[in-house]
């Protein structure tokens, strides 16, 4: 059956290098981001939206895919194994599960104590994450779009010099209504966002016309 | 008329059923413990307790406890979460645990990090070397999916409802669970990213952890997530704690890394600053 017409509105915003952006989901809208200037790290957490104790799973989604890295067909899941958003579509090729989020301590630890004041994702999530309520407990381990963390045979992981470029861009599909919680990753002293970082863009896309 | 018709008669039935003994259940006083390790006077033990396939535990440790955890018959699976018993919303966070300590895989003199750049307890001893760090534990609907259960009164617990129970014996929530770390069945990530189940190093396996901080041990000993075995399958997990010493400036594990030394460090200036130590 089509429509008389098709319509797609799309709301497009450039999140700035360093700082946080949230937005909720409709069931079936599509959110794609765009790495405007290659090699930025998108650390990003997602909800249900209408049960925020509902969240992302790092863990359940490597678990249900038997893989660590997200691509297209990747299912980002609760902690109950529930599907919250589906990778649509992915033009860089592999995306972070390990790695977390940077944050002023965690800093002090990979690089040493004058690190302190740096800003860091950690700090984006709870700020952002408070204009919805959530504060600390409801971090968990996140997605990180765009940056590359290999695991070699003997465990050795790390953050590496990127494999995005400018203009690549993942979408993703809501599986029921999401919250998305974003930071846009001000760390400076590892490659993830090739030492310099950048604005993202951020689509949101309704298709008209009904399922 | 039956024994247990009366007040008198049911008093007397269900305290005649004291002192049984069974083969998975706590000793209380811990000191009551059969079999001590030889080093451990029984009057140091805090915790001695052996937890079913399919069971959980928890319990609040002191800073400088030794815990160990022993896979008696071989298929134990140990889901562990760590809290800061001082302020729970400090717990143990696996992402900073691999990332700052640049490895995937738990094992000897590895630091259990918290989300405050500290460290909770430290990986002391382990004669097991199959962990895993990646896939948190099993879920309701996963095991319901792969064995027909997985609720807790159920044949097949799943780890998370357990988890969310032991929590709630303790003040937290669902909102309090972070990804799990599980203990005594491997998992290992291939080149392309894939996940390959190399499950359990054999019955007898061990290991110890030390507490850092005053902490809230949550555990629950249920089939692994990505056990690929077609029947649930996990046994007895021993657990064992007892008064010891943290980790001091000329241990080894406080130098085993730079990263690591920093998290002693922070950890140190935190428990210094509140009196503990």
């Amino acid at each position: 059956m089509s429509t008389a017409y098709e319509s797609k509105l799309e709301i497009s915003y450039d999140v700035p290098a360093r700082a946080p952006f949230s937005t909720v989901l409709k069931r079936g809208q599509e959110l794609t981001i765009v790495d405007l200037g290659g090699n930025q790290a998108v650390d990003f957490l997602c909800y249900d939206a209408n049960d925020t104790a509902k969240r992302y799973s790092a863990a359940a989604t490597i678990a249900a895919q038997g893989n660590i890295f997200l691509t297209t067909g990747s299912v980002l899941r609760t902690q109950e194994g529930a599907p919250l958003l589906t990778v649509v579509a992915d033009t860089c090729g592999r995306h972070d599960t390990l790695g977390g989020a940077c944050s002023k301590e965690s800093n002090s630890l990979r690089y040493g104590q004058h690190t302190r004041y740096q800003h860091a994702c950690v700090e984006n999530f709870l700020i952002e994450g408070a204009k919805w309520g959530l504060g600390k407990r409801d971090l968990v381990s996140n997605v990180n779009w765009y940056m590359n963390v290999p695991v070699e045979a003997d465990g050795t992981l790390g953050i590496v010099d990127g494999i995005s470029a400018p203009g690549l861009e993942v979408r993703l599909r809501a599986e029921t209504d999401v919250l998305v919680l974003v930071s846009n990753c001000p760390q400076i002293n590892n490659p993830c966002n090739g030492f310099d970082p950048t604005p993202v863009r951020m689509v949101v896309t309704s298709s008209g016309g009904g399922e | 008329m039956s024994t247990t018709a009366t007040t008198y008669g049911a008093r007397d039935h269900a305290r005649a059923q004291a002192g049984t003994v069974v083969d998975t259940m706590p000793s209380i006083p811990a000191s009551t413990w059969p079999a001590p390790p030889a080093e451990v006077a029984p009057e140091a033990l805090t915790w001695a307790e052996t937890v079913a396939g399919g069971g959980y535990t928890h319990k609040v440790l002191a800073r400088g406890t030794r815990l160990r955890l022993t896979d008696v018959d071989g298929d134990a699976c140990a889901h562990l979460l760590l809290f800061n018993a001082l302020g729970p919303w400090e717990r143990l966070n696996v992402a900073d645990t691999v990332k700052v300590q640049w490895n995937a895989y738990l094992g000897g003199s590895v630091a259990l990090l918290s989300d405050q750049a500290r460290v909770l307890a430290t990986i002391v001893g382990d004669s097991s070397g199959r962990h895993d760090a990646l896939c948190g534990t099993s879920t309701v609907d996963g095991n319901t999916a792969r064995y027909g259960d997985g609720a807790p009164e159920g044949p097949s617990p799943a780890g998370l409802p357990l988890l969310t129970l032991a929590a709630a014996k303790n003040g937290l929530g669902p909102r309090d669970l972070p990804p799990s770390l599980s203990l005594f069945q491997g998992v290992r990530v291939q080149p392309e990213g894939g996940l390959e189940f190399t499950g359990s190093a054999g019955a007898g396996r061990s290991v110890d952890l030390r507490i850092e901080i005053p902490s809230i041990v949550l555990i629950a000993n249920v089939a692994h997530p990505v056990d690929p075995r077609p029947d649930y399958t996990v046994t007895k997990l021993e657990v064992l704690a007892w008064r010891d010493r943290p980790t001091t400036p000329d241990s080894p594990e406080w130098t085993h890394t730079p990263e690591a030394q920093r998290a002693f460090e922070n950890t140190a200036d935190y428990l210094t600053a509140r009196g503990i130590a």
